[in-house]
């Protein structure tokens, strides 16, 4: 997956140690994201709401979308954190898995029943029984950040604890950011014309505060912390889920060399990625950048060099007429 | 042609998000760029071997899609009044930048071009213009290649080695057909012959763009997109035919030579038109970027 093309400096892309100090801050505290453990979240959408409400972000439509409990569709310029709501027919798809038995909770954490009676254990193919998958959708921080990259004022910058914040005071709305997402997260907001997207509560970051979807999450199904040790943490949980007989688990933007130098803010799914709407090998367009560059001189010399030739056979074969 | 990919979506929503810039806008500067960079070199062209009224024709003509080029940009930013933002920094990651920079050298060099020929003063600084431009345009009109490939979106990202030549040839054409309607007759030799070359350039790097684009050639081909790209294909090539032969008819060559133009012209616009709609279809479209994706990763898994 990572590049041929990869510089030797790894700035376009491939494994990247220190983005925050590759983006000139010295002595960065350590990175920081988020682990969205989506085998724990219960749908509340406490941190759609929180988020909205820290950030002052304006409402962005009240209609019924028919997909199931998520009428906020997808993330965007005004919805920072979003919750998909994905129901599975259990056993009745090939392609599906069978509905696990009740996936353990996390380290210390007693399970409640939710009925008095037991979940039977293997629901019958076809028996039209369905099991829910959600989890909260969120900006990846990408270590290789395409919107960042092609942002042409600067308004896009890379913070000291190695997040991606958008300047609002800067952007002019060009646009350029959105199509360059591989994840479809930053938009520009029609009232506005500038873009906008998480930016990991950065007011919070600097007095020492977790984000404020973290904070209001009551599954612990959002993780903040630093990056290395939400690794760790999410290797073991992934291992727990296994061993319990949830083979199904995976988790989605954590490894460091995958198309984007690793997310900082990755996830532990319970099915492909593209089920909740993510790409399943996202890779950061700027990769490419080079050769791009390369093919667009060649191009340019090939303009000059066709048009020069177009001068100069009617002389030439001016010259051989008049001989 | 893949029928019926099987492909897993949330809702069959799309997994990127498709550009908001208007067509007008920015398919619109595609073209005029285009046009004023390729053109510039016609000018120049015109300029050094002695062909004045289609060198003047061509400068006045880089100059206005130049303005126009602007002025389109400036109206599809979100924040208008921002603009000036975008010579803030130079960042080499960022074509837009890159862009905003070329096009600040190229614009007051295509204007002082125009202002010496039209008024005859400065001829020195007018040749200098010239050349400048001359040599800055093709970048121009090349650029906006890299500018829709470095992003996201399928049938831009996928094509973007051969993106460029495909803008190169469609500038060309663009160009070329300008320097047929404008210049006079007499001096058309170049321009006929650079339609010719151009309308080959353009059909080249279009089936290259297809051929590599595999599954997200669809795009290329239905819809709107499709009816572009069709409609472009054949104005290109009875223009170029009809550049061609406008040589061979003496008297009457002007109006077929005129109409020649017209058509390279539109052709070269509806090109553009073509590729910003195929890209748009391609993002909205989640099949285009989970199925590419997902193939790649059977191909790393398989070589693993």
């Amino acid at each position: 997956m990572t590049a041929a093309e990869t510089s030797p400096e790894h700035l376009l892309s491939g494994p990247e140690k220190d983005p925050a100090g590759d983006a000139g801050h010295r002595d960065a505290p350590p990175r920081v994201g988020f682990f969205t453990d989506t085998s724990v979240c219960i749908g509340c959408k406490a941190c759609e709401v929180a988020c909205k409400e820290w950030n002052a972000i304006p409402e962005d439509g009240l209609s019924l979308s028919g997909m199931s409990y998520d009428n906020t569709q997808g993330l965007g310029a005004s919805t920072w954190r979003h919750v998909a709501f994905i129901e599975q027919p259990t056993g009745s798809s090939g392609s599906r898995p069978p509905a696990p038995p009740a996936a353990p909770g996390p380290e210390g954490r007693a399970l409640l029943p939710l009925t008095d009676a037991p979940a039977p254990a293997a629901s019958a193919p076809g028996s039209g029984e369905l099991r829910w998958l959600m989890s909260s959708d969120v900006c990846k921080h990408c270590t290789h950040a395409a919107c960042l990259d092609v942002c042409p004022t600067g308004s896009l910058f890379r913070t000291e604890f190695g997040t991606v914040v958008v300047q609002e005071d800067i952007c002019n709305g060009c646009g350029y950011c959105v199509p360059a997402c591989p994840y479809g997260v930053i938009e520009q907001r029609p009232t506005d014309g500038r873009a906008f997207k998480c930016t990991l509560c950065y007011d919070r970051l600097g007095a020492g505060q977790e984000p404020a979807c973290a904070k209001a999450c009551p599954t612990e199904s959002i993780q903040f912390g630093p990056l290395d040790e939400l690794r760790e943490r999410a290797a073991l949980r992934v291992d727990q889920l296994h061993e319990a007989g949830v083979p199904e688990a995976r988790l989605y933007g954590h490894e460091p060399d995958n198309g984007v130098g690793g997310d900082g803010a990755f996830f532990l799914l319970l099915d492909e990625p593209e089920v909740y709407g993510l790409p399943p090998a996202p890779v950061v367009t700027t990769r490419d950048l080079p050769a791009m560059w390369k093919h667009a001189g060649a191009a340019a010399l090939s303009l000059l060099g066709g048009v020069t030739l177009s001068f100069a056979l009617p002389a030439l074969t001016r010259r051989k007429g008049s001989r | 042609m893949v029928e019926h990919a099987e492909f897993g979506s949330y809702y069959g929503r799309p997994v990127i998000k498709a550009p908001s810039w208007a067509a007008r806008d920015i398919a619109g500067y595609f073209f005029l760029g285009g046009l004023a960079g390729a053109g510039s070199v016609v000018a120049a062209g015109a300029h050094l071997t002695g062909r004045t009224t289609t060198a003047t024709a061509m400068k006045m003509s880089s100059l206005v899609a130049v303005g126009l080029s602007a002025a389109a940009l400036v109206n599809d930013l979100g924040r208008p009044s921002r603009f000036a933002n975008m010579l803030r920094v130079l960042k080499p990651t960022s074509p837009m930048s890159v862009g905003s920079w070329l096009l600040s050298v190229y614009g007051p060099a295509a204007g002082a071009a125009a202002f010496c020929a039209v008024t005859g003063r400065l001829p020195r600084i007018g040749a200098a213009a010239t050349l400048g431009a001359a040599l800055t345009g093709p970048a121009v009109a090349t650029y906006t290649a890299v500018l829709a490939s470095d992003t996201a979106v399928p049938a831009w990202h996928g094509a973007h080695r051969e993106l460029p030549y495909l803008f190169a040839a469609s500038a060309t054409a663009a160009a070329s057909g300008m320097a047929l309607v404008t210049g006079a007759t007499r001096e058309s030799a170049p321009a006929r012959c650079a339609a010719v070359l151009a309308a080959a350039a353009d059909f080249a790097a279009s089936a290259a763009v297809e051929r590599r684009l595999g599954l997200v050639a669809e795009t290329f081909r239905a819809g709107r997109a499709g009816a572009l790209l069709r409609s472009a294909r054949v104005l290109t090539g009875a223009g170029a035919v009809a550049a061609a032969g406008s040589g061979l008819l003496g008297a009457q060559a002007r109006p077929v030579a005129s109409a020649g133009g017209l058509a390279l012209l539109t052709g070269s616009a509806l090109t553009r038109f073509g590729i910003f709609a195929a890209g748009i279809a391609s993002a909205e479209d989640p099949k285009y970027t989970v199925v590419p994706q997902r193939e790649r990763l059977a191909a790393a898994t398989a070589a693993a």
